[in-house]
């Protein structure tokens, strides 16, 4: 199982801030969750239409070729305005 | 070094006095506090809400000042940041730090702050006349992050 955050004004489009879901075969990187979830359709097309969206893998920023394993815990945010 | 997320107010004597408490080595502390301003963008802010990402925050804000560490000569440094619901004139963020000259004191809390801007998993959502709306980032954080790479 993968659990996958979500945060600020993506988690408002989403609906939810978080979801449990099971890697699905054939599922190798961030890129590939990402595409799978974007095509879900209606509001899971503000994954792709978010500017300059960010991604955590296990709490540490990654890229979309990243890896996944089962278990990873991956965050979907857009770029970040603390300070 | 010291390091929290957290709801409550800071004190700025507070925090300083924590850090130079029973030692003698430290010749410089720099510090930055930062505000909730009651306008941004052209539009008055009643309030803001600060989300951030819980666990991811607290590493990401440990990593900064240890980066910040490698760099200059810290001896001891002390981050707040202050999440949930703000209002104008409320703080939002504190940085300390201590060094034994000021030159790497001051060159350490702006390199923490700059990376914080950029790196640390923290969203602002503003109350204005209008409605909510989450505040977009700043090309200018990005730069001012980048220009520590070429030093």
């Amino acid at each position: 199982m993968l659990k996958i955050l979500y945060f600020a004004g993506l988690r408002e489009a989403l609906g939810q801030s978080s979801e449990q879901l099971a890697l699905p075969g054939g599922m190798g990187t961030v890129g590939q969750l990402h595409a799978h979830l974007a095509a879900r359709g209606g509001a899971w097309e503000a994954l792709a239409k978010t500017k300059n969206l960010r991604i955590a893998v296990n709490q540490q920023m990654a890229a979309m070729d990243a890896p996944l394993n089962d278990g990873d815990e991956v965050a979907f945010f857009p770029p970040v305005t603390g300070g | 070094m010291k390091v929290s997320v957290q709801t409550e107010d800071f004190d700025l004597d507070v925090e300083c006095a924590a850090l130079t408490h029973g030692r003698k080595d430290i010749g410089a502390l720099a510090s930055f506090v930062g505000l909730v301003r009651d306008a941004n963008d052209g539009a008055g802010i009643a309030r803001m809400t600060l989300e951030h990402y819980p666990g991811m925050t607290e590493k990401s804000l440990a990593e900064i000042v240890e980066q910040a560490r490698g760099r200059w000569d810290v001896l001891d440094a002390t981050v707040i940041h202050r999440v949930g619901e703000l209002k104008p004139g409320d703080n939002i963020v504190l940085v300390v730090v201590a060094s034994a000259h000021r030159g790497d004191a001051f060159a350490a809390c702006e390199f923490i702050m700059d990376f914080l801007k950029t790196r640390a998993p923290f969203w602002k959502k503003e109350e204005t006349p209008e409605g909510g709306r989450w505040v977009d980032a700043r090309e200018s954080d990005d730069v001012a992050a980048e220009k520590w790479k070429g030093r």
